[in-house]
């Protein structure tokens, strides 16, 4: 921070930063105080989300209001909560410390916000307390003392329903009211001293008795007690059925990823399709023009085009979020991920990497242990994400042929499900593999809050919703286009020279890369064309596609573009294809996704591991199935 | 579905009474579906060694609301090996594993 914006909050806008406990409806506040001016960027030096947004105070002022990651204590103990301690600490470097903590409690749900409500106390700052989803306590016929309470935590409190925008200018206009008599108790030097320390069992426990005390003596218990949840959580948890029903969910949640996105990524390309031919007619043909058309566009577009598929998948994240299913999910899935030394909070990042691996390493965020996180982030790219449907769909239609296996089910859906699964089972074993033998260490606790079933609030979802793919956009075209860039300089430079005959890629870099690896690769099956495409690939997964094209259209052989499936099925045998299906499922063939590794990782030596350890396996696996299948005649 | 809540007069009145035969003491890591009583102590140590260091599993225990004290219900198991089980610690629904159950000691309500 420069020294002319610490001058200018002088007397400008007021800081406000949330605090709360998880599923207390924060975001839910967050959203509704701010509306659409926020802002989602990362917390200098460290990867966690920080979401700002600004509102204007009742006298006219300015406010920036921070919503800091969830958490039941400042005794910090993953990145996120971290960040929370830190800057209610104010000791966040980059970050100014908020003038007002306002402290975002569940009103059903006091007993454990209190404790951190204590310890805000300690901190000094001035804070008030929002009592979220009073609507609900209401309709339970909870009492609370609001005087009584305010008094025993020596804040201000102000009821609010966030979904409805209830209580938002009196909670506004209380902090504002803070703010001004804690500036002026600073100017009088009289503001309090911050007396928080990280708290030991015992202390822990005075808090809990001290929460206990309060909450008996200003909270009569509900009249009407939630019992949906109960019942609900009975069918939901139920060992077998819950298990069904969650399969069900994914069944349908991928169905609706992979049908409903179709016409609009089917849109999406013809739109970038256009855009490229427009742009072709306008500019000269050239080194612009292929830089725009070819390396630009269908860079953008490639990442785009999943756009629809991951704006789905979240979709139902953030709706099995809100409701509170979610952490059922991670209840039920925990053993069966605890088996392989995965966390059950690592099934909601490995489940958004169907879809794409970048959401879902980013999405890693919430596991607390470092260990747990960076194996969920290895294993992550090994689900089989959407770009590799193009790959498997061309191979799958050129050599497999239509028979039905026992008479129901097609062959080819079945290597594709045969793809699917090898893809989970790997990760699997490859997570097992660092859990049990590289990384033995201690076992993270899995405790967590089940909350209150909840209908999630339209408005709500919709604005995280537009978060997480602007997120997406951002940062996946801030990594992918230089990235991109690159690759179109790989393919394009240097030029073929007069009179060459093969294709114009064959003399380029990215020509001569994989002529360089093509003895490599022969082993498993790979002739010099697929080496070629390769290296272009390596940029998205699809791109393979079109590469291959590329490499094979200007080999005399015009229909190969209109063609590509027809004209490989004469081109390879069915174990070079399968090879290629084999190092599909494992080639760390995504520069996006190691990107975005480095990002999350700070640093280079775990997209270092992933590459090789992913590379590793691709090469085996692929050598087995191509001497497996030469050996069984398919040579 | 019964209301925790609603027990807690025959348990306290159970802690109050030193005489009262309190029923014998467990550990949450072996209780079962439906069961039901008190925490009587929170420790950190599981007796296995891959846990997490006990002062922090302990604190971690309590921030939970896993008191000394706080009424619980067994209210699901999971499907393999009946684990991680799902309670109710007085007024909140809490997941866990049975790994970490093995920290705290419970009483059983007299049936």
């Amino acid at each position: 921070m420069t020294d002319a914006a610490l001058s200018k909050t002088q007397l400008g806008p007021a800081r406000l930063a949330l605090v709360g406990n998880p599923n207390s409806g924060k975001t839910a506040l967050f959203n509704a105080l701010t509306g659409s001016r926020q802002k989602v960027a990362n917390y200098a030096g460290v990867t966690v989300e920080r979401k700002e947004g600004v509102l204007t105070l009742p006298g006219g002022r300015g406010a920036h209001v921070l919503d800091l990651p969830g958490t039941y204590s400042l005794r910090a103990r993953s990145p996120d909560e971290v960040v929370t301690r830190d800057a209610v600490l104010g000791r966040l470097s980059g970050e100014q410390p908020p003038d007002v903590v306002i402290c975002v409690a569940d009103a059903t749900n006091l007993r454990l916000v209190l404790r951190l409500v204590l310890e805000l106390k300690q901190v000094g700052r001035p804070f008030v307390l929002a009592l979220n989803m009073f609507d609900i306590a209401q309709r339970q016929g909870l009492r609370i003392d609001l005087e009584r309470l305010s008094a025993e935590i020596g804040a201000p409190i102000v009821t609010t329903v966030a979904t409805r925008k209830r209580g938002l200018e009196e909670l506004v206009a209380k902090a504002d009211a803070l703010a001004v008599s804690h500036a002026k108790l600073l100017e009088e030097g009289g503001a309090h001293e911050n007396v928080w320390r990280e708290p030991n069992a015992a202390e822990i426990r005075a808090a809990h008795r001290e929460a206990q005390r309060i909450v008996k003596e200003c909270v009569r218990p509900p009249e009407r007690p939630d019992t949906v949840t109960g019942k609900v959580d009975a069918v939901l948890l139920n060992p077998v059925g819950g298990l069904l029903i969650l399969a069900l969910l994914l069944f349908v949640m991928f169905q609706a990823v992979f049908t409903w996105a179709e016409p609009l990524m089917g849109l999406i390309e013809a739109g970038f399709a256009g855009l490229s031919t427009g742009v072709a007619a306008v500019l000269p043909d050239g080194l612009l023009q292929s830089l725009i058309t070819d390396g630009l566009i269908a860079g953008v577009g490639s990442v785009l085009v999943f756009l629809p598929q991951i704006v789905i998948l979240f979709f139902f994240i953030l709706v099995l979020e809100d409701s509170g299913y979610m952490t059922r999910a991670a209840f039920l899935m925990d053993k069966i991920m605890g088996g392989a030394g995965l966390h059950g909070r690592a099934f909601i990042p490995l489940l958004s990497s169907f879809a794409c691996a970048i959401p879902g390493i980013m999405s890693t965020r919430v596991i607390d242990n470092k260990h747990d996180r960076l194996t969920t982030i290895l294993v992550a790219p090994l689900m089989t994400c959407s770009a590799r449907i193009p790959v498997y769909t061309l191979i799958i239609a050129a050599f497999i042929p239509h028979t039905k296996v026992w008479g129901v089910f097609s062959l080819p859906g079945l290597v594709m499900f045969g793809l699917y699964a090898s893809g989970i089972v790997s990760a699997l074993v490859v997570s097992f593999v660092i859990r049990k033998i590289f990384w033995r260490g201690t076992v993270e606790p899995f405790m967590m809050e089940l909350p209150t079933y909840r209908w999630p609030e339209p408005r709500n979802v919709a604005m995280n919703l537009w978060t997480r793919a602007r997120i997406f956009i951002e940062r996946a075209g801030r990594i992918i286009l230089p990235l991109m860039v690159l690759v179109w300089v790989l393919s394009t430079f240097p030029y073929p020279p007069e009179g060459a005959t093969g294709p114009a890629i064959d003399y380029s870099f990215a020509g001569r890369i994989g002529h360089l690896i093509a003895p490599v690769m022969q082993p498993i099956g790979f002739n010099w064309q697929m080496t070629v495409a390769l290296v272009p690939g390596f940029a998205a997964r699809e791109v393979a596609v079109a590469a291959l094209g590329t490499v094979y259209a200007v080999g005399g052989d015009d229909e190969a573009g209109t063609n590509l499936g027809a004209l490989l099925s004469h081109q390879w045998s069915l174990a070079t294809a399968l090879s290629f299906l084999a190092w599909y499922v494992f080639a760390p063939q995504c520069a996006a996704t190691l990107g975005v590794v480095k990002r999350e990782t700070n640093g280079w030596t775990w997209p270092t591991v992933m590459f090789l350890y992913m590379a590793g396996l691709a090469y085996l696996a692929s050598f087995v199935t191509y001497h497996v299948a030469v050996a069984m005649g398919a040579g | 579905m019964s209301d925790a809540l609603s027990l807690a007069p025959e348990i306290t009145d159970l802690l109050a009474d030193p005489q009262a035969d309190r029923g014998a003491e467990s550990l949450l890591s072996k209780a079962r579906k439906g069961q039901r009583g008190v925490i009587v102590r929170v420790g950190g140590q599981t007796g296995r060694s891959e846990s997490i260091d006990p002062e922090e599993l302990e604190r971690r225990l309590l921030e939970m609301g896993f008191v000394e004290g706080a009424l619980f219900e067994v209210l699901h198991e999971g499907l393999f090996g009946r684990d991680p089980i799902a309670l109710r610690i007085d007024d909140m629904r809490v997941a866990l594993r049975r790994r970490e159950a093995a920290a705290v000691t419970v009483q059983y309500e007299e049936i």
